[in-house]
């Protein structure tokens, strides 16, 4: 699957944080790094979307799609700073 | 019961124009647009007569001076699910959804001031050329650079405004590389950018540059860790994203 970055990704963020996401920045809960959400490594397939950090590589969130429901993992960030 | 998603609005095509052979800009009107920044993108929503569903995100061409429509320049992938109807059937009067405008960190406000570097691979143009109608609708003379890398010459997108803001406009730069074929008597450059290109077309690094870079990929990355390795901040190195077309 093709790595793509947190814009490809900034509508469905609009969409479960209801603001412009991708100027946030994310803190790894894995490697402790910040990342601005347009920096971070996103993969999109058919059932979800995968946010990785930019440093080390683990998962940051998953928002999974089940017909008209969302579902989100946010277990790999540690903190997120809106801005 | 699910919550709506949210956002999306019916879109409504005015106008359509031919870019490229493979690359038209839809003229879309909505009811309450509520104006955009240059840099941003749409998603755009097609739902099939069996309720089947596919959505795509494209960048907006237009600056944000145009308050009538919003243009997107859509390029064809052969086996994509939403370039090939918006690029060849998409007819005037035809209606789809539309959410955005979306992003607040891969834009351009002329206020943000420069020197600008634009790269863009392919239909990476997109965005860059909004930046380039904002900066030419608000006179600004913020000193601009745009380097567009596409396979040929057919390829290039707004080739013709492109030449007209380069030729009167002694604070733009407008650089074109084609990677597969140039004709004979090409005077531009003939391959992937590489390192040197940078080297040449860049402002200096102590200069400080406000730089954009989108495309496919691999085009990205490597334009991206080129200029990193010219010193430039990598603060001021934004980049965007987008599946692979070809550059």
């Amino acid at each position: 699957m093709e790595r793509l970055d947190g814009n490809a990704a900034a509508g469905l963020l609009q969409e479960v944080f209801a603001r412009e996401m991708t100027t946030a920045m994310e803190t790894c809960a894995s490697c402790g790094n910040e990342a601005v959400v347009a920096t971070t490594h996103v993969y999109m397939g058919d059932i979800g979307t995968v946010l990785r950090c930019p440093t080390c590589e683990q998962v940051l969130m998953t928002i999974v799609h089940v017909r008209e429901e969302l579902h989100v993992d946010l277990s790999g960030v540690r903190r997120i700073d809106l801005r | 019961m699910a919550a709506p998603r949210a956002g999306w609005q019916s879109a409504t095509l005015r106008d359509k124009r031919t870019e490229t052979d493979r690359a038209a800009t839809l003229h879309l009107l909505t009811d309450a647009w509520p104006g955009h920044r240059a840099g941003q993108h749409v998603d755009v929503r097609l739902t099939a007569e069996d309720g089947y569903q596919a959505q795509r995100s494209y960048s907006i061409a237009s600056p944000p001076e145009d308050d009538g429509d919003v243009a997107l320049t859509v390029e064809r992938l052969d086996d994509g699910e939403v370039s090939p109807y918006l690029v060849d059937e998409m007819a005037p009067g035809d209606m789809c959804e539309l959410r955005g405008p979306i992003g607040g960190w891969f834009v351009w406000d002329a206020d943000d001031g420069g020197p600008l570097l634009l790269v863009g691979g392919g239909s990476g143009v997109v965005p860059l050329m909004s930046m380039l109608r904002h900066r030419a609708a608000l006179h600004s003379g913020v000193p601009a650079r745009l380097l567009l890398s596409a396979r040929s010459l057919d390829d290039v997108l707004y080739a013709d405004e492109l030449h007209g803001l380069d030729a009167g406009d002694d604070e733009l730069d407008v650089s074109i590389t084609l990677t597969r074929t140039a004709p004979p008597d090409w005077p531009g450059y003939a391959r992937r950018v590489d390192r040197p290109m940078l080297e040449e077309v860049a402002w200096p690094a102590a200069d400080r540059p406000r730089v954009y870079v989108c495309g496919p990929t691999p085009f990205v990355e490597s334009v991206a860790a080129g200029l990193v390795d010219l010193g430039h901040d990598a603060g001021l190195v934004k980049t965007e994203r987008f599946g692979a077309t070809g550059s």
